[in-house]
């Protein structure tokens, strides 16, 4: 079946009226769903995936739960806003899609803005102290993409802990785009805990600009979906801007899982840091792709990258591409990567302090996971990240 | 202090003519006319006076390569090539000769030039060498001493004539007729190379060497080279190369083939020092090279070490199929570039047998205008139990006005597996620099010294004579990108 079939389900009526939209449906129907032949999905057969896809919504849905935190929080369901849910802080609001689709960005980003959908609003004024917020986006089988947007824009000095949770039931594709322009001295700390459901597709780009001394500290959890793609393109284009983008995926099954990353430093002084962990179990396939682009004016950039995997099964695949590429003479730059099962001499010692294995082994994989976590620190959301690990540890039967 | 006094040395010598070995030899030569098409084939083929059997491989691999597109991937740019305005066959004109003194003075007089021991008195240099001028191999040296112990070393044409199971048996079996654009283009218009092949339990007594040299205008150099080392056998082979300088590009794609049986062990060391154009850009050679070895028995070895400072363009990825069980592979890879240069290189492991290792060290250094990326692949099959890859890339950036670029894939597929990768960018400390500076060194040989220590995990794999000319070659291409 053709991978585009989908359309025909789709009101294109609506998309034919408004330009931006109708250009990016053209733009999604040349270029269609990636796969291996772009460089960039070297290892992730999206096109194949799509193929056959089981769209067909069945006709019994269980009710979603919401997170229980009592947090300001915005809430889609199947990509459209849900006001009785919602609870936004002042600066939150239901997003009035109307944006064009950025040159260069892949079909899935011309897909979103095609089909619009509600998304999230969240502004910030200068100096605006934020505190921490949630936005939940809720799906079950549905026979189109679920395409929303979130725009968060910080003022100079502004801050904010948004933690995002996508999660869901039954077999549907979630296209989230996110823009985030961090102004001067801006501080965002973003904890994403993606838990779509298992026989979904989640395919999330996230777009950060970064102005002069802000900081961006991202973080991905990655536990649901049978094939997911989170992809970060942040740009450093002030001096002294900071990044930290972490994210830990962990697969079991047939999953196939895709963190992949490009950090621009466009300025000079910026320092940006990366760890990436996978733990793969079963037949997973994890894949993390890396790049750190140095323009020739960023001088005195720090770049530095990390991608461990933890392969716990024979049939377990790890595709690692860690890039840099390099124009300006005066940087720090390196990455690292290191994959390989557990430490038999861990599992020795704590077999010879009367630890069985299998219980040693357990003990060093929540060890790795729990590390794993470290980004987030003591933040109110770490309780939903833990259960999604618990949840994640029960289906993998470690 | 001596190796700086002849480093500089080397680069006044130079600063005068530049590039050393850009002189031309006025050779009477055979062209076969410009273009390509199956005639060219056949007459190639007939020229070489080659059975049918290998005319109708180079056919099938001609047909596959019109089938293809010039792969666009790596990081490199050029013009497009017009394969039909080359000269696929270009060969001195006298007939072979039987023995040196036989062989055209003026060439001997090249290779005197180029510092080629050719001549067997200079038994001293030992190193048995076999030169490939143009498209053709001009004279092997040594063969009798080891045609005693077994050893085969002699063209690639010779084999085919005077070897021919074992040249059919093992020719293609690692870079297939039509494994890529270069590959195909290779195998279909292939004019000579070297062949060697070391019978089982022999330890080569000698290191074998081929010179090539680009020489004739608006020809394309497509050698092939075939190492064959069988169980327990062992070989070191050097290989270097020089042309002419010009305006205009020229094409090198050759293909280098080595199968290890058990417990041999293959080292392949390469020189080169193409001619990378003007500091401008202008003309340089595009060196398109396949390289590729087989550890097929158990235990085997087979292990690269480049210094690559020439040519306008480099595409090449010696890599290591390590079908053996604990057998292992490495890849120890200088790449310089300056000006306008362009090199995309590095390599692959293919890890198939349990127990196999590799290890890859990769140094890059880019000056001037250039641009200079590591690609690599590292890919561990399932049955590939305990397999253990290490590799290390740094990259070291002198101005501004350069680029560095790493690009490894690595690809798991066996829980077992061990896999590290590490690689850093930087530049030449303020620091060093300072050091070398307060002791009385010039900028330019501070930049050499330093440059010579970031690589020298590299040069140490080289057999000595190499690494000599490669620490010089290394001063002499970095010549005008300090200061």
């Amino acid at each position: 079946m053709s991978d585009l079939a989908f359309l025909d389900r789709v009101d294109l009526a609506s998309v034919m009226e408004h330009p931006h939209r109708r250009a990016a449906l053209d733009a999604f129907r040349t270029a269609g769903f990636p796969n291996r032949r772009d460089e960039a999905w070297h290892f992730t057969d999206l096109k194949a995936r799509m193929r056959d896809f089981d769209w067909t919504p069945p006709g019994d849905q269980a009710a979603l739960m919401l997170p229980d935190l009592s947090l300001p929080c915005a809430v889609l369901r199947d990509g459209v806003w849900d006001a009785a849910s919602s609870r936004p802080a002042p600066f939150m609001s239901r997003l009035v899609r109307n944006e064009v689709l950025p040159a260069g960005a892949n079909s899935l980003v011309a897909l979103n803005v095609a089909l619009g959908q509600d998304g999230v609003d969240i502004a910030l004024r200068d100096a605006e102290v934020g505190g921490t917020v949630m936005v939940v986006a809720q799906a079950r089988a549905n026979a189109q993409p679920i395409t929303p947007r979130y725009r968060v824009v910080l003022g100079a000095g502004a801050s904010l802990t948004l933690i995002e949770v996508a999660q869901g039931s039954g077999a549907y594709v979630h296209d989230p785009v996110w823009d985030i322009t961090l102004g001067t001295g801006a501080r965002l700390e973003h904890y994403r805990l993606q838990d779509d459901s298992v026989q979904s597709v989640h395919v999330a780009t996230v777009f950060v600009t970064m102005a002069e001394g802000a900081h961006y500290n991202g973080f991905t959890l990655a536990t649901g979906a049978s094939l997911a793609r989170s992809e970060f393109h942040v740009a450093l284009t002030g001096a002294h801007g900071d990044v930290q983008l972490n994210a830990a995926q962990l697969l079991t099954g047939r999953q196939h899982g895709d963190v992949t990353t490009v950090i621009a430093h466009r300025a000079p002084h910026c320092s940006s840091r990366q760890t990436v962990k996978s733990v793969i179990d079963g037949m997973a396939r994890g894949v993390f792709q890396g790049r750190i682009e140095v323009d020739r004016i960023a001088q005195k950039t720090d770049g530095y990258q990390m991608n461990q995997a933890l392969l716990l099964s024979p049939d377990a695949e790890i595709d690692s591409k860690p890039e840099l590429e390099i124009f300006a003479d005066d940087v720090k730059c390196s990455h690292g990567a290191t994959i390989g099962a557990l430490d038999p001499e861990q599992i020795f010692y704590l077999r010879s302090r009367g630890i069985d294995e299998a219980q040693g082994r357990a003990m060093l994989i929540r060890a790795f996971l729990t590390e794993a976590l470290e980004p987030i620190g003591e933040s109110v959301a770490r309780p939903i990240f833990e259960a999604a690990i618990d949840e994640w540890w029960r289906r993998a039967a470690l | 202090m001596a190796a700086i006094t002849e480093t500089r040395e080397t680069i006044d010598r130079l600063a005068e003519s530049g590039y050393q070995y850009g002189f031309e030899t006025a050779i009477d030569m055979d062209f076969a006319p410009k273009g390509l098409n199956e005639d060219i084939v056949r007459l190639i083929s007939a020229k070489k006076q080659e059975p049918e059997w290998l005319l109708e491989w180079r056919l099938k691999a001609y047909r596959a390569w019109l089938t293809m597109a010039d792969p666009a991937w790596a990081r490199i740019m050029h013009p497009r090539i017009d394969y039909q305005d080359l000269h696929y066959y270009a060969a001195p004109r006298a007939p072979a000769p039987k023995s040196l003194d036989e062989v055209d003075p003026a060439l001997l007089e090249m290779y005197e030039k180029l510092g080629i021991p050719l001549n067997e008195r200079a038994s001293l240099a030992g190193v048995a060498v076999d030169a490939v001028f143009d498209s053709v191999s001009v004279a092997t040296t040594f063969r009798d001493s080891l045609a005693q112990v077994g050893v085969i070393f002699c063209s690639i044409s010779e084999a085919v004539r005077e070897h021919p199971e074992l040249v059919r048996k093992y020719l293609g079996s690692v870079v297939p007729a039509g494994d890529n654009y270069y590959a195909a283009l290779n195998s279909a218009v292939f004019s000579d190379g070297s062949f060697v092949y070391i019978p089982k339990g022999v330890r080569c007594p000698m290191e074998l060497s081929t010179y090539f040299r680009i020489n004739a205008r608006n020809t394309g150099q497509f050698e092939r080279t075939l190492i064959i080392a069988e169980a327990g056998a062992s070989v070191s082979y050097l290989e270097g190369c020089t042309a002419p300088m010009r305006d205009e590009n020229q094409l090198h794609a050759a293909v280098v083939e080595l199968v290890a049986h058990d417990e041999a062990s293959i080292k392949y060391s390469t020189v080169q020092n193409w001619y990378p154009g003007d500091a401008d850009g202008k003309g340089g050679i595009y060196n398109f090279v396949t390289k590729r070895g087989a550890c097929r028995g158990a235990k085997s070895k087979i292990s690269w070490t480049q210094v690559e400072t020439g040519s306008a363009i480099t595409w090449k990825y010696p890599s290591c199929i390590l079908q053996g069980e604990g057998s292992s592979g490495s890849f120890y890879s200088v790449a310089l570039t300056n000006h306008r240069q362009q090199a995309d290189t590095g390599t692959k492991m293919i890890h198939l047998a349990p127990n196999t290792t590799s290890t890859i060290v990769s140094k890059g250094i880019s000056a001037g205008h250039s641009n200079n990326t590591y690609r690599g692949l590292v890919r561990i099959m399932p049955k590939a139990r305990n397999a253990r890859n290490f590799t290390q890339c740094d990259s070291l950036l002198i101005g501004d006005q350069c680029g560095a670029h790493t690009v490894p894939y690595i690809e798991c597929r066996n829980q077992s597996a061990k896999v590290e990768h590490e690689a850093t960018t930087s530049k030449i400390a303020d620091d060093q620099l300072f050091y070398c500076r307060s002791r009385g060194l010039s900028e330019e040989d501070s930049v050499g010294l330093l440059v010579n220590g970031f690589c020298r995990e590299v040069l140490k794999e080289l057999p000595m004579e190499f690494a000599v000319e490669a620490q010089k070659l290394l001063a002499v291409s970095l010549e005008g990108s300090v200061g």
